[in-house]
């Protein structure tokens, strides 16, 4: 059975997929509208930034962001000018490190949305009076919205099996920082797999009921 | 059609010059993470004395080694930092050898933004210092020691909010180097290596604070027929050798550990 151990990695985990969750669809919402909007140049190099994630071994995003959140890095050293303490080894370390992480599944799913609804919707919306702001809540985030079903179904899945960032900058706190992923690595090192069964099975079925319920999403929309 | 032939033929060449001119001894080496630049060092020497023979090592934490060899993992020597996986292993029936004593570990308090080499294990409760790196007691050797040592000066409750857990020796020194832990316990095989002296400074923790840092290697049963894996667990006993592993802070068996 899991221990009380366990399940504060489990409720962890799931309070670090809900913040990080919440965080990116404000934070990625407008990055991705303006993905899909824009015809500036640096509409392909952000894009490429927001993807970095996609493709870069976690290892390299957590030794960056264990020197950036330093006390000798630009992030360490902005937080401790004002005042809000040092960024490893804490849990709003590893939200900050999560959101960099987990951006793309969560930007792409809601740009690739705008995108299909294309400019019309927006042009009907402004002809007939609607300020921008108000025709965005009122017609675009409603036409998108099966696309920020997904960014939050993927932002979140994406988040509790994150690992190697956290195992880098977390410094495996009880309660803080120490996630299922981390709790399973560290069960498995000590022989304790009985331990590590429950926890991995668990994740295990947690995925794939998951895509289970995303890819049935998508049999009847394409779009996304 | 003749310029693609001689271009193959080319190809052929080169793909075959490419290949090894003899058949090499070949022997891998999972070693704890603490001997890290000791090792390295060693097994350049041993390269020299042995040139057209392949030593590859990898360093971990000895836990996941130990694992990893149960489960078959292809690698010959297994240095570990703590005695009693070593024995495991020979129980099991994954080690050919009986667990060899090769040196006795050493912790100390390191640290790169300030100076260390006066701290005490009493100091760490400085409200400046918010977070101390170990390595994680629960499967490394190195944190089991430094947590022993903490519980042996009453502070290991005191401290427990600034506690930050390495996956290994390494990587807990990795935490202070980069700063993001004020000061960590690693091992002093680590923290005489010049990039790390050249920042603050360390303190032996005293040894009897601790139950001591047995380390032994084995020859798995990967490595059993491999005649440079003998060679290699031999050479650890020249002169060569414990030059180096004593350079490095460790106490060799036979000898007396230092205060």
């Amino acid at each position: 059975m899991p221990n009380a151990e366990d399940l504060q990695a489990v409720l962890l985990t799931l309070r670090l997929a809900a913040t990080v969750t919440v965080l990116l669809l404000l934070i990625g919402t407008p990055i991705a509208w303006w993905l899909a909007r824009t015809r500036s140049w640096l509409k392909g190099p952000v894009g490429a930034l927001v993807s970095l994630p996609l493709v870069l071994p976690p290892t390299v995003i957590g030794f960056y962001m264990l020197l950036a959140m330093g006390p000798w890095g630009p992030i360490g050293r902005l937080f401790n000018t004002l005042g809000w303490g040092t960024l490893p080894f804490t849990f709003t370390g590893i939200v900050v490190a999560s959101v960099f992480y987990s951006m793309p599944f969560v930007v792409q799913p809601i740009q690739n949305a705008f995108e299909a609804m294309g400019d019309r919707p927006m042009e009907v919306a402004a002809t007939l009076g609607a300020p921008p702001l108000a025709a965005f809540f009122t017609v675009a985030v409603p036409l998108a919205r099966s696309g920020f079903v997904t960014a939050a179904i993927l932002g979140f899945a994406h988040t509790i099996g994150e690992f190697g960032v956290v195992l880098m900058i977390g410094g495996n706190i009880p309660g803080k920082t120490r996630l299922i992923s981390v709790q399973i690595y560290d069960h498995v090192e000590a022989m304790e797999y009985g331990r590590a069964h429950w926890l991995a099975a668990g994740m295990l079925i947690f995925s794939f009921l998951v895509l289970l319920a995303l890819y049935s999403r998508r049999k009847d929309r394409i779009d996304v | 059609m003749s310029f693609i032939k001689s271009l193959a033929a080319g190809l052929v060449a080169a793909f075959v010059s490419l290949a090894p001119a003899q058949a090499t001894e070949k022997v891998t080496i999972a070693a704890a993470a603490d001997l890290k630049f000791a090792m390295d060092e060693i097994a350049a020497t041993f390269r020299k004395a042995h040139p057209g023979d392949d030593v590859d090592v990898i360093y971990g934490s000895s836990g996941k080694f130990h694992t990893q060899i149960q489960q078959g993992a292809p690698f010959d020597i297994f240095f570990s930092a703590d005695v009693g996986f070593a024995r495991e292993l020979k129980a099991a029936g994954q080690a050919i050898t009986e667990p060899k004593l090769y040196a006795i570990g050493r912790i100390v308090l390191w640290s790169a933004a300030r100076d260390a080499s006066k701290l005490t294990l009493a100091d760490l409760t400085d409200p400046s210092i918010k977070k101390i790196a170990i390595a994680n007691p629960q499967h490394a050797p190195y944190g089991k020691r430094a947590e022993e040592a903490l519980r042996a000066v009453g502070l290991w409750d005191t401290l427990q909010d600034k506690l930050v857990f390495g996956e290994n020796i390494a990587q807990t020194a990795q935490y202070v180097q980069s700063g993001a832990a004020d000061i960590g316990i690693i091992a002093l095989s680590l923290a005489v290596n010049e990039e790390l002296t050249s920042k603050g400074g360390y303190a032996l923790i005293p040894a009897e604070k601790h139950s001591p840092l047995e380390q032994a290697y084995v020859v798995t049963k990967h490595g059993e027929g491999n005649a440079l894996a003998s060679t290699f667990a031999a050479y650890m006993a020249t002169p060569d050798a414990r030059h180096i592993m004593t350079r490095y802070g460790f106490v060799l068996p036979g000898e007396i550990a230092s205060k």
